[in-house]
């Protein structure tokens, strides 16, 4: 078909030093193929924003790279996804310790119903990151701190999460997957359930978490992904249609599709 | 660019809608007006429905727990009589030895009759005098035993004593033996009447709390039987039942809902689980039955198989409301933990298992309280017996609270009329207490997080 020829043509998925790559990704959900030979790599420390209509596959792109999509019964992947150079679908790769190198925030904030505490303290206590309370201390603090919520919630740490603002525990959430010291972390529309300032917040918060860690980002907003991403992939109907810097996206998409979504969305 | 036109012609589509929609609507019409009148009496209808439903459960409740009350609370009570007690030295004692031993084997029962006899010395027929001994509880010589083995110095001496009551003086001083009716048609003769009008005018008769029925096994004279036996086997059957039921039925809820495939294997699984619970209990009883009594030859009455058997019938309760409350768990607490890197064992044990402990609890809480209500599996197993020692542990041969409600009220005699209302009102009792419990543990385990 002209279109898939036409995909392969316009992507341009090599970067200089990934540090994740998919090559050849087929993704089926039972029987409907929801992924066609997605070739994409996520450059190191940088954000790479995903971006297309409702429908087109970014979320389960997104969970492919930390190994979500083996939770959901009857999906099966060809294809392989790699974390520094290592096929993370290799029968040796441990999920749980896969999982933990790449963290993930979901679209709705999901805290734990337990105290802001233990929420941030979860991680580091499961894979036993620490060895004293002290330290543990200090992690969930240095987390609440990069997820710029220390200052709201310092008072109230034993108080629960769910109290919080839907902003505060989309923060909190970060906080949560920053306490485990991930390489990737993968965020699912994280602002969708926020005001502007919450987002605005979010955003910075991204933009500084971008010089320790590397960041995937699935947004709907057209403005967003220009904001904090310096690189932008267009996918449509399952396929990576385009791929390459923000600003050229953004500006000089060379694929139609790509051109009537931006523009679409902006006019 | 077949998908840029598309885009194009969905938008077109889209407007076409909202021209349609921007029809302007006349919100004082007499339609809308008709519309508005007929969603409130909807509305009204409703709530008269509801508050109907409520009224006849409450009175339903209402007249259960009045006419259960009423007949159940003079169990509680017991008549005794007081008597002229003489602590014969040749009949306890005679040889002086002190040796508890001796005093022990006494015949008390002589003394009470003696006792009698001279209280009314005109009684002297053989009939009347059978007559006379029923005034007093056959009961009541282990309580004079009883008492000069805690003092022996009584020996000797002339006591009045307060003795507990045979059950048809009890029942004729609670008023449930008319004196009016004639009197081929009572218990109680006019004579026996006449002695306990005496009695009443001494000031010799009187109403005690009847600790002993909260105290006492079953027994064949009312007024010593008690509900102790039954409650305590029915708590070792239920302990039985819990300590297998719960861990087992929640360890499968877990199972089924986050770790099996779901197959056609699981399915079929699930089916039947839904299947057995629907299954006649009297249906568990008989597998008890075999399993348990021919194939594994343990004991016949005991507990340990009733709570075994009851076990097997309250699994499916149990498995069922876990899958509900775990699977009430939104399923974005579990993304979370898995996300960020707990097994799939941790996610379940630190997160979705407390989150899902209210509901299970509550679950297994009304599968006990079934389980307590149970007679028709034990009846297979051998626990529908006249049991007269209250069991010492979860082996020996033992009865249930609801078995013996049965037995009670199928005896002829009159008390055990008010002994089945009051052993009743302990069952609900012990209802309301499991109800309590399931309450607390819920606000517990809800505040908790
Ligand atoms: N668990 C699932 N089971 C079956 N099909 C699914 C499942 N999740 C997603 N799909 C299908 O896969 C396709 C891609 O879905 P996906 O959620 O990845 O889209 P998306 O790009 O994230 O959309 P959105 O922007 O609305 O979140 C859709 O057609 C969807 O119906
Ligand atoms: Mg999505």
């Amino acid at each position: 078909m002209a279109a898939v020829s036409q995909s392969a043509m316009t992507a341009e998925p090599s970067v200089e030093k990934p540090k994740m790559t998919a090559r050849n990704l087929d993704l089926f959900y039972s029987d409907n193929q929801a992924l066609f030979e997605v070739n994409l790599d996520i450059a190191e420390k940088q954000v790479t924003a995903l971006i297309g209509p409702s429908g087109c596959g970014k979320s389960t792109f997104l969970r492919c790279m930390n190994r979500m999509n083996d939770t959901i019964d009857g999906v099966t992947i060809k294809g392989d996804v790699t974390l520094d150079g290592r096929d993370i679908y290799d029968k040796r790769i441990d999920v749980v310790q896969l999982r933990a190198r790449i963290g993930m925030v979901f679209q709705k904030p999901n805290p734990f119903p337990k105290t802001i505490y233990d929420n941030v303290a979860y991680g580091p206590r499961i894979h036993g990151l620490v060895n004293s309370r002290d330290e543990l201390d200090e992690i969930v603090m240095t987390s609440l701190e990069r997820a710029g919520l220390l200052k709201e919630v310092k008072d109230r740490l034993q108080s629960p999460a769910t109290g919080l603002s839907g902003g505060q525990q989309q923060r909190l959430c970060i906080a949560r997957a920053v306490a485990v010291s991930p390489e990737v972390i993968l965020m699912d529309e994280p602002c969708s359930a926020l005001d502007p300032i919450a987002t605005a917040k979010v955003e910075e918060l991204i933009d500084e978490l971008r010089s320790n860690y590397t960041i995937v980002i699935v947004t709907h907003s057209m403005q967003q992904a220009a904001r904090v991403s310096q690189r932008t992939a267009f996918f449509h109907l399952g396929k990576l249609v385009e791929v390459g810097e923000t600003d050229q996206i953004f500006t000089n998409p060379k694929d139609e599709r790509t051109k009537g979504y931006i523009t679409g969305r902006f006019g | 660019m077949t998908d840029m036109a598309s885009l194009m012609e969905d938008r077109a589509a889209a407007k076409v809608i909202s021209d349609n929609l921007r029809k302007p609507v006349d919100w004082d019409s007499p339609k809308i007006a008709r519309n508005i009148k007929k969603r409130y009496a909807a509305e009204r209808r409703f709530k008269i429905y509801g508050l109907a439903a409520i009224f006849l459960a409450l009175t339903a409740l209402f007249v259960l727990a009045g006419s259960i009350g009423s007949k159940g609370y003079s169990a509680f009570y017991q008549t005794y009589v007081q008597l002229e007690v003489t602590f014969d030295k040749s009949v306890i004692d005679p040889d002086g030895t002190g040796d508890p031993e001796v005093i022990g084997r006494a015949n008390y029962d002589g003394l009470i009759k003696s006792a009698l006899r001279e209280r009314f010395p005109d009684v002297t027929a053989r009939r009347d005098k059978r007559n006379l001994y029923g005034i007093v509880s056959g009961g009541a010589s282990y309580d004079l035993r009883e008492r000069v083995l805690e003092n022996p110095s009584l020996i000797g001496q002339t006591r009045s004593v307060w003795l507990i009551s045979g059950d048809d003086f009890d029942m004729l001083n609670k008023g449930y033996i008319d004196p009016a009716v004639p009197e081929g048609d009572r218990r109680l003769n006019d004579q026996e009447v006449g002695w306990y009008n005496e009695l009443v005018a001494d000031g010799a008769v009187d109403k005690q709390f009847h600790a002993r029925f909260f105290t006492n096994g079953d027994s064949r004279e009312p007024e010593l039987a008690g509900i102790w036996g039954a409650a305590v086997g029915s708590f070792y059957t239920l302990i039985v039942t819990l300590a297998l039921s719960f861990p087992i039925g929640v360890l499968a809820a877990i199972y089924l809902e986050e770790f099996a495939p779901k197959n056609r294997f699981t399915q079929i699984v699930e089916v039947n689980i839904n299947n057995l619970a629907a299954v006649p209990s009297i249906v568990f009883g008989l597998l008890g039955l075999e399993v348990y009594l021919n194939v594994m030859h343990l004991p016949r009455s005991a507990p340990v198989v009733g709570g075994l058997t009851l076990a097997l019938m309250t699994l499916p309760t149990i498995i069922i409301a876990s899958r509900a409350a775990i699977k009430a768990v939104p399923p974005s607490i579990r993304q979370a933990a898995l996300g960020l890197g707990a097994s799939p064992v941790q996610t379940v044990t630190h997160h979705v298992l407390p989150l899902a402990m209210p509901g299970i609890l509550t679950g297994t809480i009304i599968g006990m309280a079934q389980a307590l209500g149970e007679t028709a599996p034990l009846l297979m197993i051998g626990m529908v017996a006249f049991i007269v020692d209250v069991p010492g542990s979860a082996l020996d041969p033992a009865t249930v609270l609801p078995v013996q409600i049965y037995l009670w009220a199928d005896s002829p005699e009159r008390a055990f009329v008010e002994k089945t209302s009051a052993a009743i009102m302990v069952l609900l009792a012990f209802l309301v207490l499991m109800n309590g419990l399931a309450v607390y543990l819920r606000k517990k385990f809800e505040r908790k997080w």
